[in-house]
């Protein structure tokens, strides 16, 4: 079993715990005992963090909307799609009709890479997230 | 904390979480912290137990108040009138801190004018509280050495959220809480990382480290880091303001990651409608949530398990989280999509890994400057600001002077929610979250533990309007408002008082927003989660 140090994704007290694994899954939470901010104890939503993981209604492809309807897509064709559209409509409509949102259940470096591309790539200060919700 | 960074300078919680074991005294506020801060929650009443004072202003019979000293039972959005009355107490008494006021404050007279049309009396006809409560709560509070203000949305969802936030931070400037170890103003926030998103510049007016757009030299130094030309010089959109473009048909494309604004937006129809006018939404999530289901495109993502990064908890503390497992099928960590993205669109980033993209933080941003992977590999996290690598950390903020110089006291005169109850819509309808569940289930709804002990959306109303109503607990109810509405279970509890139901966000069979006022915070644009009138009924 493999112990991998990670921090709970549900509210901001930011309690630290080890993933429990075996493999390519994961069967367990245990509390860090030496973060000071939970001291080797957790509630009871942050040791049940691991089952959500493994859930049969995980994402595991890219979708695209056909006809109406989300249909499977490869990641080829989804990320051109994404790219070609956002593109298309700042070269009509200007930046300001392009729209992103952050958000607080993902990393630091991801925020920050995905500010950067609304920013950098887009040149739009469209960015917000849910902080204000 | 756009109200804390207009007094203090720095829009975050000035103190630690350990600093609740040294505290003598804490103003619970707004939060309901023992379901949603639990590891917080436990060590307040721990903290009691050693001898510790507890005082609770909430309108609800929230869990810790069993261990309260006093808690105030304001009416429903009239915090602002409750803290001037405090404040007005403490200076009528003469048990301000003067010496604090005097060298560290700006603004004093106006806060004393303004306060002075508060007194007891008079904040007992707006908000309920009894004059001598309130007296005995604003001793406490003046009083104690060592006194934490801990609060949470029950303080910010408010039209007037900001004017509540300035007036925690009045109060306690006035009483010199601030500056020291286990004082301060406490915003506890609600998700993981909801503080890094901030720091790392998610919002419509600043880069990362709130460096503004605004500011010419910030605006060369990003262009230069980042080899670009004519980055945007003007505050974007916030989301509510989005919502309102994207309606209007001025905003025609939306990439939206790891949120789930349908349910966790005020007045669900009209985001629905801003949601379909859209030419274009992407969303990029774990789960198809239900704003996923609207999407053109969704894009898999791995899970926080399935990656490496770091976090920023509500003290300001990053810390390293690490890979246990690989993302399931063929999802992807979200900085590996965002530089396919951005590679497509014509602006190649290329990062090796989160740590890589960690060093452009580092130099970029001064309160993260020495947050590096090498250091968070070998502790248990680092508090902001920490501007280079020799630097340990910030257990408390404005120590000797506040990010902006001294504290401006913003005094603010109290104004009541956006939506009263009337003949027809005659309750207070409330909302927050139960311990079971987080946010809009999206996750804990999927662990079967979580889902046995809180399955389904209740209403909370008082035994005495049950009554009247022809309400047994259990019994399902409609609830409406101007803009939609739900039925659920009724919970016949005392937790609400008379006139006011609460009810949760987390269930998307019974979603609550449908009812909620995008009625919003003029400054931080904050909705008004925490009150909009309703009417009941019990379904046939």
């Amino acid at each position: 079993m493999k112990r991998t140090r990670s921090v709970c994704p549900f509210c901001g007290c930011g309690c630290s715990f080890y993933i429990l694994s075996e493999g390519d899954r994961v069967v367990g939470i245990e509390p860090s005992p030496e973060n000071p901010v939970n001291k080797g104890m957790l509630c009871v939503k942050g040791w049940n963090a691991h089952e959500f993981i493994h859930s049969p209604e995980r994402l595991t492809k890219p979708l695209i909307r056909k006809k109406g309807e989300l249909v499977e897509a490869s990641w080829e064709e989804a990320l051109k799609l994404v790219a070609e559209k956002l593109l298309g409509i700042k070269e009509k409509f200007g930046p300001r009709a392009l729209a992103f949102l952050c958000s607080a259940k993902v990393s630091n470096e991801e925020n920050f890479l995905f500010m950067k591309l609304a920013r950098a790539a887009f040149k739009t200060n469209n960015v917000d997230h849910c902080a204000r919700l | 904390m756009v109200g804390l960074a207009a007094t203090f300078g720095s829009g975050a919680m000035t103190n630690s979480i350990n600093d609740f074991d040294e505290a003598d005294l804490f103003l619970v506020t707004g939060s309901n912290t023992t379901e949603q801060h639990p590891l917080i929650g436990s060590r307040i009443i721990n903290a009691k137990q050693r001898g510790a004072q507890l005082l609770i202003i909430d309108p609800r019979d929230i869990p810790l108040a069993k261990f309260a000293d006093l808690h105030l039972r304001h009416n429903i959005g009239t915090d602002v009138a409750v803290l001037n009355g405090m404040m007005n107490v403490i200076i009528e008494e003469g048990l301000y801190d003067k010496e604090f006021v005097a060298t560290r404050t700006e603004n004093f007279e106006q806060l004393k004018e303004v306060v002075s049309k508060y007194p007891p009396k008079t904040v007992e006809k707006i908000s309920g509280i009894a004059a001598a409560d309130l007296k005995k709560a604003a001793r406490m509070y003046a009083k104690a050495d060592k006194a934490m203000i801990a609060y949470a949305m029950g303080i910010t969802q408010h039209t007037t959220g900001v004017d509540n936030v300035k007036s925690c931070a009045n109060l306690a400037m006035l009483t010199g809480h601030l500056g020291r170890a286990a004082v301060g103003v406490n915003p506890l926030r609600g998700q993981n990382n909801v503080q890094g998103a901030c720091d790392m510049g998610g919002l419509p007016n600043v880069y990362s480290s709130y460096q503004p757009v605004i500011d010419a030299a910030v605006k060369k130094k990003f262009e230069d880091a980042w080899k670009v030309e004519g980055l945007d010089d003007k505050p974007g959109l916030t989301i509510t303001d989005m919502m309102d473009a994207a309606q209007k048909g001025e905003l025609k494309a939306l990439y939206i990651m790891g949120e789930n604004p349908l349910m966790s937006d005020p007045n669900t129809t009209h985001i629905e409608q801003s949601l379909s006018n859209l030419d274009f939404l992407v969303i990029q999530d774990i789960f198809l949530s239900e704003t996923a289901k609207k999407a053109d495109v969704v894009l898999p993502a791995a899970s926080f398990a399935e990656k490496e990064g770091t976090y920023t908890n509500t003290e300001r503390k990053a810390q390293l989280a690490y890979q246990a497992v690989s993302p399931p099928g063929q999802a992807r960590p979200d900085w590996q999509i965002i530089c396919a993205v951005s590679k497509l669109a014509g602006y190649p980033m290329d990062y090796a890994s989160p740590a890589d993209i960690m060093k452009e933080i580092n130099s970029l941003s001064p309160s993260y400057g020495g947050i590096t992977y090498e250091r968070l590999s070998n502790n248990t996290g680092l508090q902001w600001p920490c501007p280079n690598v020799e630097h340990p950390g910030t257990a408390f903020l404005h120590k000797d002077k506040f990010s902006k110089g001294l504290g401006t006291f913003m005094p603010c005169e109290f104004k009541p929610p956006a939506e009263m109850p009337d003949d027809e819509y005659d309750f207070m309808l409330t909302t927050g979250r139960v311990y079971y569940q987080f946010h809009t289930g999206t996750m804990t709804r999927r662990v079967n533990i979580l889902e046995r002990e809180a399955p389904e959306a209740l209403l909370e109303i008082n035994p005495d309007d049950a009554k009247k109503l022809g309400i047994r607990n259990k019994e399902k109810v409609e609830v409406s408002s101007r803009r939609g509405s739900v039925q659920l279970k009724a919970e016949v509890t005392e937790r609400v008082p008379p006139k006011v139901v609460f009810s949760t966000f987390h269930f998307n069979e019974a979603c609550i927003n449908l009812l909620t006022n995008s009625a919003f915070d003029p400054v931080a644009k904050i909705p008004e989660y925490k009150s909009c009138a309703v009417k009941i009924r019990r379904c046939a």
